[in-house]
């Protein structure tokens, strides 16, 4: 019943550091992830849980091996279309929340559905009840600059929902904030999950992969455990708060 | 569906650009100074062209002036030998006879005596340049008869002693009579007044070519038949100066050769010129050929707008190099931004003109201000100078556009630059 989000077969990067020297950050991994369940991938660093992240987010073509997104064959895809497909289905937190400084709250949060033709005064109504959903109703004209850290990363979660994504990347989205607002953010996220959002996220604290419901383990470019702890809440259908995502 | 929203686009460029706006005004004024040069350049340029344009026009195209002239060699023979003695040169009556008679297309002459004398009337005493000439002066030299009548050929042959007077020369002579019918005494004999004559673009008649009689300010003229001039000032006029008497013998100090059309001004030149050298000993004349100065007069203003153009050029390509050189800065300092738009869905050709816009922004900006500094520029100039000032529509346009032109051209490649970042490397920059 449920969905593959992520299949990927023998997924290969190499980078070319040199002449000669070649990196092989990921030896042929492969892994599906299923809609809704919420993955942790955790690995010391040049485990290559990084460049995994970068393929899964479509900002990289791998060297060899297949991805499919969403049913979608993206390994094969050019620049163009991956841009499309990462506007379209995918929806980024990255640890140091990379907001666009010289734009509000409001069109922060719009910045996706821009770049798919979409005019802010056509969507006003779906990024102010984002805004309004990571609380921050009150903030939508104020600038990034004028927002604490963990205000900031609401604002770029906001901003991932807006293109209604089948996945949500997010890295190391707790890593600038202290464990107070870093909570705040994961149960914003454990939310998002419970309403049927697929999140990938990579961490290297084992507090917050603890949310997880399973965590994959990167070793040396390859998965060294994959574990499920527990089941999806979604996936076993006890949805936690209600969210008005898609009201 | 449009990818993207201009309107949106320009929007976000003019709000990065705001964000630093003392670099953007600096980076605009390479462009504002280059674009105002240009404009204000042009038109007092083409000013100062269109003035001398008009004033040999005025002198027409289809004549030829030949002036006498003291040959410069004979004034130290006269001055060795002694002061009494006459000084004699110049075009003679036989020149201009012999002018009409063989000089093929040749239309007609009109003959000048030129004294320099006083005008008086009751208490006003002028000094005016006394004008001996035909009637037909009044159509080759631009004359407009404001009252009263020109010379006719009449006065010609009856050696009548009447005079035209120009119009400034008569409202100072005359402040508060009729100058008609009143007789104005020059030397020691008395003209009746019969006319008022004004010339043609008196406006600004100042700047004249070829100096000499004509670089005087023709206001106060006085027109009397030739024949009456010949006969009551004769040949030997006298000048003093500083105790001195210097006399010289003139017959005519200029001769208008009116041809049938410009295509013959050409052809007559050479020959007129062969025919005077044959009779006279020393080169005591000299030529003014209008149609040949305002052939050099556009020449030369070939020449000014080629040299302006380069100039122009030159200072709008350094401010294209300013603006390039602000928008690398710009993408090296927002390698981030863009890291996170392509993250967000923006392909390169969103960045490219997101960019693009920027720079379009800043140098179109730059163009209008430029164009609006350009405009008022000239007319200070005009306002506080006394300098004609022209500012031609094609010159904004070509400013303007050219601005334009280079916002696009050096925005090319910091925004291809900005483009082609990897995603991964833009997010990664601190």
């Amino acid at each position: 019943m449920s969905q593959t989000i992520i299949e990927i077969q023998n997924l290969e990067k190499v980078y070319a550091t040199g002449e000669e020297v070649k990196v092989r950050a990921l030896k042929g991994v492969s892994l599906k992830i299923e809609q809704g369940t919420y993955v942790a991938i955790m690995g010391s660093s040049g485990s290559g849980k990084s460049t995994m992240l970068n393929l899964l987010g479509c900002l990289d073509r791998p060297s060899s091996g297949s991805y499919f997104l969403g049913g979608e064959d993206v390994a094969t895809m050019n620049d163009d279309q991956l841009s499309i497909v990462r506007g379209k289905k995918i929806g980024f937190v990255f640890q140091s929340y990379n907001l666009i400084h010289q734009l509000t709250v409001i069109e922060n949060i719009h910045v996706p559905l821009f770049y798919q033709g979409i005019d802010l005064n056509d969507c006003r109504k779906k990024c102010e009840d984002l805004a309004k959903l990571v609380g921050l109703g009150e903030r939508m004209d104020h600038r990034p600059k004028q927002l604490s850290g963990g205000q900031q990363q609401r604002v770029a979660i906001a901003r991932s929902l807006v293109n209604d994504p089948i996945l949500l990347l997010a890295d190391e989205p707790t890593g600038n904030l202290d464990s107070k607002t870093g909570t705040e953010i994961l149960n914003l996220l454990d939310e998002l999950n419970a309403n049927g959002k697929t999140i990938v996220l990579v961490t290297h604290d084992d507090e917050v992969a603890e949310r997880a419901h399973r965590v994959i383990v990167m070793k040396d470019g390859l998965i060294d455990k994959d574990t499920t702890r527990k089941p999806s809440s979604f996936l076993t259908g006890q949805p936690g708060q209600k969210l008005p995502l898609h009201a | 569906m449009l990818r993207f929203s201009l309107f949106r686009t320009i929007e976000l460029g003019v709000k990065s650009l705001l964000l630093h706006k003392m670099r953007s005004l600096l980076t605009m004024l390479g462009i504002i100074f280059g674009v105002c040069s240009v404009i204000a350049m042009l038109a007092i340029g083409e000013g100062a062209s269109y003035e001398a344009q008009e004033s040999i026009k005025k002198l027409g195209s289809n004549n030829i002036l030949i002036r006498s002239v003291k040959p410069p060699e004979d004034n130290k023979a006269n001055n060795s030998s002694g002061r009494s003695s006459a000084v004699e040169y110049g075009i003679t009556y036989e020149d201009a006879d012999r002018i009409l008679a063989t000089i093929p297309g040749v239309k007609r002459l009109v003959p000048m005596r030129i004294i320099r004398d006083n005008v008086r009337f009751n208490q006003s005493n002028l000094p005016s340049q006394i004008i001996g000439t035909y009637p037909i002066y009044a159509d080759i030299g631009g004359l407009d008869l404001v009252r009263g009548r020109f010379l006719s050929m009449n006065d010609e042959t009856h050696m009548e002693n009447i005079c035209v007077l120009t119009l400034s020369l008569a409202e100072n002579l005359f402040p508060y009579q009729d100058p008609l019918t009143t007789q104005v005494r020059i030397g020691a004999d008395y003209y009746r007044v019969v006319g008022i004559v004004r010339e043609k673009s008196t406006a600004k008649s100042r700047a004249q070519p070829g100096g000499g009689n004509e670089g005087q300010p023709l206001d106060f003229n006085v027109y009397i038949p030739l024949s009456t001039a010949r006969s009551r000032f004769g040949e030997t006029l006298f000048k003093r100066s500083a105790g001195s008497f210097e006399a010289e013998r003139v017959q005519l100090h200029q001769l208008t050769v009116e041809c049938q059309n410009e295509s013959l001004v050409e052809k007559a030149v050479p020959q007129i010129k062969q025919i005077l050298l044959r009779f006279h000993k020393k080169k005591d004349y000299e030529f003014i050929v209008p149609l040949q100065l305002l052939r050099q007069a556009e020449q030369t203003k070939r020449i000014f707008n080629i040299v302006l153009g380069s100039i122009a050029a030159i200072s709008l390509v350094v401010g294209g190099i300013g603006i390039m050189n602000i928008m690398l800065a710009t993408v090296t300092e927002r390698t981030r931004e863009i890291g996170i738009r392509r993250a967000l869905g923006a392909r390169k050709n969103d960045i490219i003109v997101q960019f693009l816009i920027e720079t379009v922004v800043l140098s179109v900006s730059g163009g209008l201000i430029g164009v609006l500094l350009g405009v008022v520029t000239p007319i200070m100039v005009s306002h506080f100078t006394d300098m004609k000032t022209v500012i031609t529509f094609w010159s904004l346009i070509i400013a303007f556009g050219i601005s334009a032109a280079i916002g696009v051209l050096f925005g090319i490649y910091p925004a291809s630059r900005a483009a082609n970042l990897h995603p991964i490397e833009a997010l990664r920059n601190e």
